[in-house]
C-alpha cells in the first residue's frame, strides 16, 4: 500500500496524471467515504435497536416485554447501569452522559465534561482545515501550511483527550467493554470514531509534509482534498456521536 | 431400496397437486399440511390461494412468451418489428400487478392478525430449547420435564432397520388438552432454536434471553409431530417436537400422575443408596442426557466435547465435578443440569461417570449421594 | 499486497507482459476480468463439490457418509463459497471485461486498485477453506452465521472466518468503487446515463448496493469479534444486547446482497434477448427505473427473513407489504423481456437458450419468493426446503444461468474463437433438465415439512430426496462439460467475426472492436450519437 501510494504521488509530480484520472480519484474517494458512513451506520443501528427495543423488552416494557419473566427484577434504564445478569456482565459504576455530568456538578459538571472540549476541538479543526484549503486554492502556501498544522494540533489534542477519557473510564469509573451493553456501544462507537480520527490525522500529516515539500498547486490538490473530506466526515460522525451516545 | 415406479408415481402426483386439494389426505407428502387448527386451515387456504394466483400469472406470462418464441422464430422467416416501447401497455401491466398484490395482501393481513394473538391462554406452557432437547414447563401446575429424541443411535447409523417414526419420536411428549386455548412461551437456553408443529401452524424461534409467544387451540385428539427449525449445532436434526393432544379428563389424570411422580422422586433423596444402585440408575440418566456430546463410551468428540474417560475432574475432583454439572460451563455447550435432573439423577449420573469405563479403577472411585446435591443447592442459595 | 509498483501500463501502448508476473501484477481490465472469471469457475467446482457431499448424504435417510458436524461445515461453506466466491466474482469479472468495452473506455478508472481487489479474494478464500483442515473444524453455523451459535458457541476458527469475511468485504468495496467510478467518469462522449447499455446500468446500481451494504457486513462481523474476544454484549441478553439484533444487521446487508447477485444477470439477459430477438429492448427507461426501484426497496425489506423471530405485529406487516412491492419492478422487467421477444425475429443460439431459461425459471423462483413474503404462510415455509427451493431457483437458473449465458455470449469476443454450438446446446439441455430435477422437488419436501440444514430426515421425505440427489449429480457432471467447451473454444475454436452475432453493431460498442479486442480497449474514445 505504501509503495503504491508513493508511486502515485511520484507519477503525479511528474505530471503523468491527466484530468480524467484525477476525476476518478475524486469519485473513488467520495464513494469510499460513503462506505465508511455505512460502516458507522451499522453501529448506530445497533445502538438504536438496543435502546428502543432490546433493553425495554428485557425490562418488561413494550410489545415483547414478557421477556422480563426471565430477568426478574431487571429494569430498563439508559444508560444501562445494572445489566439483566449482573454476574455475567457487572454493570458500570458510572457513565459519561451529559445529563449525569449536569446532575452531579451542575454547570461546573458540564464544564468538566470532556466531550464538550472534544466537540469544540473537532469543530474548530474542521474550520481550520477549510481555511487551509482556501489558502491552497489562492496559492497562499504559508496560509496552507500554517492552518493545516493548527488543524493537526487540534486533531491530536482530541485524540489525547479521548485517550484520557478512556483511561478514566477504565481506572475510575468501572466502565469497560465488559460492563454490558452500555459500555459495549460506548466504546465501540467512540473507539471506531477515534480510530478514524487517527487515520485522518495521519493522512493530513502526510499532506502537511507534502505541503512543506512544496507539492500541490491550486488546481492539483487531490491528496489534500481527499484528506480534508475525510476530516469533515469524521467531524460529522462525531456530531452524531455526541447526540446519540453522550447526550440523548 | 425404493421401487423406481413408486417414486415416479409420487413425482407425478406431486406435480398434479395443482388439482383440487380436497382430494389429498391431510398429511400430504408433497403439500403443506392442512393441519387441525383454525389457524392452520386458514394458512393452508391462503397458501393455496397465493400459489394459484402465481400459477395463473405464470400461465399467462409463459404462454405469451412461448407463443412468441414459436410464432416469431427466425427460422420461420419472422421479421423483427422496431417497436421498443408502449406507454399505456406498460402502465397497464404495472397497475395490474399492483392490484393483484393488493388482492393478496388483504387476506394475508386478516390471517396474520388472527394468528398473532398475544392474550393469555387457559394453559400457559414455557417451552425452552436446549442443545438438543426441549423443556416443557407448565406455568400453572408445577410440572416440568425434558423431551429427548427417542430414536436409537443404531437406527441413525443404519445398523438396524428404521422405525416408522424415525427421528420424530421422543421419550416424553408434550401433553395438552383439546379445545383449550394453549399459549406457548418460547425461549432458548443456549443458542436459537425454533419450535415448530406443522399441524398447528406454529413456528416460533426460541431466542435465549427473550420470550416469544404463540398459541393454539386443538380440536382433535392425536399425536402431532414437528421439529426444530433453526440451526442450533450438531444435533439440530435430532430434537423433534411431539405433542399429544388428549381429552380434558385424560389430561387432568395425567397432571395428577405427573405431580405424584415428582413427589415420589423427592422422597428418593432420603433413601440410602448403594453404589451399585447409583451406577445402575446413573447409566440410564447418562444415556438420556449426556451421550449426545460425551458419547456412550465416554470418549466425547474432541476437541469440542471432552472425553470423560481419564478426565482429571471426573476421576479426582469431586467438588468441581458437582459444580460443573450444576453450573455448566459458560460459553460452552456444557449446560447447567441443575434444573434438568432431580437430585437423585444428578448424584447417580456423576457417580456413574466416576465409576464407569476405566475411571473407577484409575480414579479415587468416590460416589456421590443425593444429599450432597441437596446440600450444594442449599449452599448456593444462601 | 504492497508490491504493485510495476507501471508498464502508464507508458504508451503495448501488449501484456509475459509469464506469471503478467497475471500477478496486471492492471489491465481484461486480464483482471479473466482472473476473476477463472477464480469463480474454480470456486464453483469447490462449492459444487460440497453440494455433492450434501446431496450424497441426503440421498437416503440415516447417516452414511459424513457426520453431522462435517455436514454443517459443508452447508455453511457451500453457501459462503457460492455466494461470495462464485456469483459475485463472476459478475465482477464480467464487469471488468465488458464495462470499459461497453462505455468506450480504454480501461478501468483505477487499474491498480483493480489488481488489489482481485488478489484479496484468493487470500480470503484461502483462509476460509484452510479452516476446514484445522482441528477445530471450519465454520459450521450456516452462511447466515446467527449469533450466538457463531459467537459463544462457535469453534475457535471463527476468528479466521471473521477475518476472511473482512477481506472479502474489502475486495468487494474496492472493486465496486472502481466500477462506479469507471461508469460515472469514463463514458465515451455522448453516452448519457440514459444511453448506457443495461448491463452497465445494472452494475452501476449493484456497485452502489455493494458499497452501501458490505461495510454493514463488516460491522456485523466486527461486533461478533468483539463479543467473542473482548467481552462485549451486543448479542447477549445477559448484558442487555439481543441475538436478534445480529439478524437485523445481517439481513440489512443480506437482502440487498441477494439483489447484488441478480441485478447484473438482469443486465446480461437484456442484451442477449435483444440480440437474438433482433429487436431493441422493450421499455428501456422502465427497465432502468425498475432496477433503481428494486435497489431502493431492497433496503426496507430485510426482516422478511425473520418473520419467526418474534417481531411485533406492525413490523411483520410492514415487512410483508414492502417485500411484496418488489414484485412490481421485477414484474416490469419480466414483462419487458417477453415484450421484446414478441414480434421479434428469434433464433436459438446457446446464450439465448440460457436467457430464456433464465426468464422462466427465475420467475418461478420469484413466485415462490412472493409466497414466502406472505407472513402467516411463511410460518410454515420458513427454514424448510421450500426456502431452499426458492433461493436455488433464483440463484442457479437465475444468477448462475445468467452468468453462463453471458459467458457464451461474450466468449467469442474475448477469445476471438467460437465455442462449439452443438456442445453448447447439449450443455444447455442437460443443465435445464437436471436443474429442474434437482430443485423442483425441493418445493415438495419443503412443504411436506422437511427443515433445512438437516443431515438426516424422517422417512416420508426419502423419495423426493433421492430424486433431488440424482438431479444434483447430473447437474454437477454437466458443468464439467462447460469447462470442456470453454477450453476447447480457446484452443481450437473457429475464428469469430468482429460482430460475432448477426448485426450486433446496433447493440453495443463492444461489437465494434476486433475479436479478440486490443489490449487497451478504446484508445480513442468513440463518439456516441
Ligand atoms: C438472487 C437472489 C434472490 C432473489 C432475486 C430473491 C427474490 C425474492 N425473494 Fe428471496 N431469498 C434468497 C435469494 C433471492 N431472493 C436467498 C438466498 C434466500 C435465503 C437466505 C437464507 O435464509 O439462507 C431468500 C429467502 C427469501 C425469504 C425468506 C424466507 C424464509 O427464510 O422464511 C423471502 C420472504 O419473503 C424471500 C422473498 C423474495 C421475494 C419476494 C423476491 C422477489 O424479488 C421476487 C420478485 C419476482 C417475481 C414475483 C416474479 C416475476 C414477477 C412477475 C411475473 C410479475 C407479476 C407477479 C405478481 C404480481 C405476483 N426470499
Ligand atoms: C449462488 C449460489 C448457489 C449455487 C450455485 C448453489 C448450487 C447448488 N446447491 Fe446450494 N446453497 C446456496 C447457494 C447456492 N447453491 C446457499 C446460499 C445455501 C444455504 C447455505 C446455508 O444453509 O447456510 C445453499 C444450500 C444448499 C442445500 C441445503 C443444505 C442444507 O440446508 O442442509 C442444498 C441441498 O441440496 C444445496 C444443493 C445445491 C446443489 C446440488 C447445487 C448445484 O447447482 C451445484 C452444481 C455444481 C457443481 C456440482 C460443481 C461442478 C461440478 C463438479 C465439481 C464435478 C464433480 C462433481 C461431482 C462429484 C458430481 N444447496
Ligand atoms: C450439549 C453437549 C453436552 C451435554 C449434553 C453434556 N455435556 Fe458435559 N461437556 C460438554 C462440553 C462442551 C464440555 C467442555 C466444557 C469446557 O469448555 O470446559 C463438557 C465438560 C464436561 C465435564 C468436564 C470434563 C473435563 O475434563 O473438563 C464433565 C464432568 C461433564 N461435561 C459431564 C457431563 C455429564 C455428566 C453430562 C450429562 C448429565 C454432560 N456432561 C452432558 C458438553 C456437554
Ligand atoms: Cu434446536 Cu435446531
Ligand atoms: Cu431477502
Amino acid at each position: 500500500m505504501f509503495f503504491w501510494f508513493s508511486q502515485v504521488i511520484k507519477e503525479n509530480n511528474e505530471g503523468l496524471n491527466n484530468n480524467m484520472l484525477n476525476n476518478s480519484y475524486y469519485y473513488g474517494m467520495a464513494w469510499f467515504i460513503f462506505s465508511e458512513v455505512m460502516f458507522f451506520f451499522a453501529f448506530f443501528l445497533a445502538l438504536g435497536y438496543i435502546r428502543m427495543f432490546a433493553v425495554p423488552w428485557l425490562g418488561g416494557e413494550g410489545e415483547k416485554g414478557i421477556a422480563n419473566m426471565l430477568w426478574p427484577g431487571f429494569e430498563a434504564h439508559w444508560p444501562l447501569m445494572i445489566t439483566p445478569d449482573q454476574a455475567a456482565f457487572p454493570g458500570p459504576a458510572e457513565e459519561m452522559s451529559l445529563g449525569t455530568a449536569y446532575s452531579h456538578g451542575g454547570l461546573a459538571g458540564v464544564l468538566g465534561w470532556i466531550p464538550l472540549y472534544n466537540t469544540v476541538l473537532l469543530l474548530t479543526s474542521s474550520v481550520t482545515v477549510h481555511i487551509a484549503h482556501i489558502g491552497l486554492k489562492n496559492g497562499n502556501r504559508k496560509q496552507f501550511n500554517l492552518w493545516l498544522a493548527i488543524t493537526l494540533v487540534l486533531g491530536y489534542a482530541f485524540v489525547a483527550l479521548q485517550a484520557y477519557e478512556y483511561y478514566e473510564a477504565y481506572t475510575h469509573m468501572g466502565l469497560t467493554l465488559k460492563t454490558g451493553v452500555y459500555g459495549t456501544t460506548f466504546f465501540m462507537l467512540t473507539g471506531f470514531h477515534g480510530f478514524h480520527v487517527c487515520l485522518g490525522a495521519i493522512i493530513l500529516t502526510v499532506m502537511l509534509i507534502r505541503g512543506l515539500k512544496g507539492h500541490f498547486s491550486h488546481d492539483d490538490q487531490f491528496g489534500f482534498e481527499a484528506g480534508s473530506w475525510y476530516w469533515h466526515f469524521v467531524d460529522v460522525v462525531w456530531i452524531c456521536l455526541v447526540d446519540f451516545v453522550y447526550v440523548m | 431400496m425404493k421401487s423406481i415406479s413408486r417414486v415416479t408415481r409420487k413425482f407425478i402426483y406431486a406435480l398434479l397437486f395443482l388439482a383440487p386439494t380436497s382430494v389429498f389426505s391431510e398429511a400430504s407428502d408433497y403439500n403443506m399440511p392442512v393441519g387441525v387448527t383454525e389457524v392452520s386451515k386458514e394458512i393452508f387456504d391462503l397458501h393455496m390461494l397465493i400459489m394459484w394466483i402465481c400459477v395463473w400469472i405464470g400461465v399467462v406470462v409463459f404462454g405469451i412468451m412461448f407463443y412468441s418464441l414459436f410464432k416469431y422464430r427466425k427460422s420461420a422467416g419472422a421479421k423483427a418489428s422496431k417497436i421498443d416501447d408502449h406507454f399505456w401497455l406498460e402502465i397497464t401491466w404495472t397497475v395490474a400487478a399492483t392490484l393483484i398484490l393488493v388482492g393478496m395482501a388483504i387476506p394475508s393481513t386478516t390471517v396474520m392478525i388472527n394468528a398473532y394473538d398475544d392474550r393469555e391462554g387457559d394453559i400457559n406452557i414455557m417451552v425452552t430449547g436446549y442443545q438438543w432437547k426441549w423443556q416443557y414447563k407448565y406455568l400453572e401446575d408445577d410440572i416440568s420435564f425434558f423431551s429427548n429424541l427417542a430414536t436409537s443411535q443404531e437406527q441413525i447409523d443404519n445398523d438396524i432397520p428404521k422405525g416408522e417414526f424415525y427421528l420424530s419420536e421422543v421419550d416424553e411428549p408434550l401433553v395438552i388438552p383439546i379445545n383449550k386455548r394453549i399459549r406457548f412461551l418460547i425461549t432458548g437456553n443456549d443458542v436459537i432454536h425454533s419450535w415448530w408443529v406443522p399441524d398447528f401452524a406454529v413456528k416460533q424461534d426460541a431466542v435465549p434471553g427473550f420470550i416469544n409467544t404463540a398459541w393454539t387451540n386443538v380440536p382433535k385428539p392425536g399425536i402431532y409431530r414437528g421439529a426444530c427449525t433453526e440451526l442450533c449445532g450438531i444435533k439440530h436434526a435430532f430434537m423433534p417436537v411431539v405433542v399429544r393432544a388428549v381429552e380434558q379428563e385424560e389430561y387432568d389424570a395425567w397432571v395428577v400422575e405427573k405431580i405424584a411422580l415428582a413427589e415420589a422422586e423427592k422422597l428418593l433423596n432420603e433413601k440410602v443408596w448403594t453404589k451399585a444402585e447409583l451406577v445402575e440408575r446413573g447409566e440410564g440418566v447418562y444415556l438420556k442426557n449426556c451421550v449426545a456430546c460425551h458419547q456412550t463410551n465416554g470418549q466425547g468428540l474432541p476437541p469440542v466435547f471432552p472425553a470423560l474417560v481419564g478426565s482429571e475432574i471426573v476421576m479426582r475432583d469431586k467438588t468441581r465435578n458437582i459444580e460443573i454439572l450444576m453450573e455448566g460451563v459458560r460459553g460452552a455447550a456444557m449446560q447447567s443440569f441443575a434444573n434438568q435432573l432431580s437430585e437423585v439423577d444428578m448424584a447417580s449420573v456423576i457417580t456413574y461417570t466416576r465409576q464407569s469405563w476405566s475411571n473407577g479403577k484409575n480414579g479415587d472411585g468416590e460416589i456421590i449421594i443425593p444429599q450432597e446435591i441437596v446440600d450444594y443447592k442449599n449452599k448456593v442459595d444462601l | 499486497m504492497s508490491t504493485i509498483v510495476e507501471t508498464h501500463d502508464d507508458h504508451g501502448h503495448h501488449g501484456p507482459a509475459k509469464g506469471l508476473t503478467r497475471w500477478l501484477y496486471t492492471t489491465n481490465h481484461k486480464d483482471i476480468g479473466t482472473l476473476y472469471l477463472w477464480f469463480s469457475f474454480l470456486m464453483l467446482f469447490i462449492g459444487g463439490a460440497m453440494a455433492m457431499v450434501i446431496r450424497a448424504e441426503l440421498f437416503e435417510p440415516g447417516l452414511q457418509i459424513v457426520q453431522p458436524e462435517f455436514f454443517n461445515q459443508m452447508t455453511t461453506n457451500h453457501g459462503l463459497i457460492m455466494v461470495f466466491g462464485v456469483i459475485m466474482p463472476a459478475f465482477v469479472g464480467l464487469a471488468n471485461w465488458m464495462i470499459p468495452m461497453q462505455i468506450g473506455a480504454p480501461d478501468m478508472a483505477l487499474p491498480r486498485l483493480n489488481n488489489l481487489s482481485f488478489w484479496l479474494l484468493p487470500m480470503a478464500f484461502g483462509i476460509l477453506i484452510s479452516t476446514l483442515f484445522m482441528p477445530a473444524g471450519g465454520p459450521n453455523f450456516g452462511w447466515t452465521f446467527y449469533a450466538p451459535l457463531s459467537t459463544t458457541y462457535a469453534p475457535d476458527t471463527v476468528t479466521f472466518f471473521i477475518f476472511s469475511v473482512h477481506v472479502m468485504g474489502a475486495s468487494s468495496i474496492l472493486g465496486s468503487i472502481n466500477i462506479i467510478t469507471t461508469i460515472l467518469n469514463m463514458r465515451a462522449p455522448g453516452m448519457t446515463l440514459m444511453k448506457m447499455p443495461l448491463f452497465v446500468w445494472s452494475w452501476l446500481i449493484t456497485a452502489y448496493l455493494l458499497i452501501a451494504v458490505m461495510p454493514v457486513l463488516a460491522g456485523t462481523v466486527t461486533m461478533m469479534l468483539m463479543d467473542i474476544h473482548f467481552g462485549t454484549s451486543f448479542f447477549d441478553a445477559a448484558g442487555g444486547g439481543d441475538p436478534v439484533l445480529f439478524q437485523h444487521i445481517f439481513w440489512f446487508f443480506g437482502h440487498p446482497e441477494v439483489y447484488i447477485m441478480i441485478l447484473p444477470a438482469f443486465g446480461i439477459v437484456s442484451h442477449i434477448i435483444e440480440t437474438f430477438s433482433r429487436k431493441p429492448i422493450f421499455g428501456y427507461s422502465s427497465m432502468v427505473y425498475a432496477l433503481t426501484s428494486i435497489a431502493v426497496l431492497s433496503f426496507v425489506v430485510w426482516a422478511h427473513h425473520m418473520f419467526t423471530v418474534g417481531m411485533p405485529l406492525a413490523g411483520e406487516l410492514f415487512f410483508m407489504y414492502s417485500t411484496m412491492l418488489i414484485a412490481i419492478p421485477t414484474g416490469v422487467k419480466v414483462f419487458n423481456w417477453v415484450a421484446t421477444m414478441f414480434r421479434g425475429s428469434i433464433s436459438f443460439e446457446t446464450p439465448m437458450l440460457f436467457a430464456i431459461a433464465f426468464v422462466s425459471l427465475f420467475t418461478i423462483g420469484g413466485f415462490s419468493g412472493l409466497m414466502l413474503a406472505i407472513v402467516p404462510a411463511d410460518f410454515q415455509y420458513h427454514d424448510t426446503y421450500f426456502v431452499v427451493a426458492h433461493f436455488h431457483y433464483v440463484l442457479v437458473p437465475g444468477s448462475l444461468f445468467g452468468i453462463i449465458a453471458g459467458v457464451y455470449y461474450w466468449l467469442p469476443k474475448w477469445t476471438g474463437n467460437m465455442y462449439d454450438e452443438t456442445l453448447g446446446k447439449l450443455h444447455f439441455w442437460l443443465s435445464f433438465f437436471s436443474v429442474n430435477l434437482t430443485f423442483f422437488p425441493m418445493h415438495f419436501v419443503g412443504l411436506a415439512g422437511m427443515p433445512r440444514r438437516y443431515p438426516d430426515y424422517a422417512l416420508q421425505f426419502a423419495d423426493f430426496n433421492a430424486i433431488v440427489s440424482v438431479g444434483a449429480f447430473i447437474f454437477g457432471f454437466t458443468q464439467l462439460l462447460l469447462l470442456f467447451i470453454v477450453i476447447k473454444s480457446i484452443r481450437t475454436g473457429k475464428k469469430a467475426s468482429d460482430e460475432v452475432w448477426e448485426d450486433t453493431k446496433d447493440w453495443g460498442l463492444e461489437w465494434t472492436l476486433d475479436s479478440p479486442p486490443p489490449y487497451h480497449s478504446f484508445t480513442v474514445q468513440p463518439e456516441v450519437k
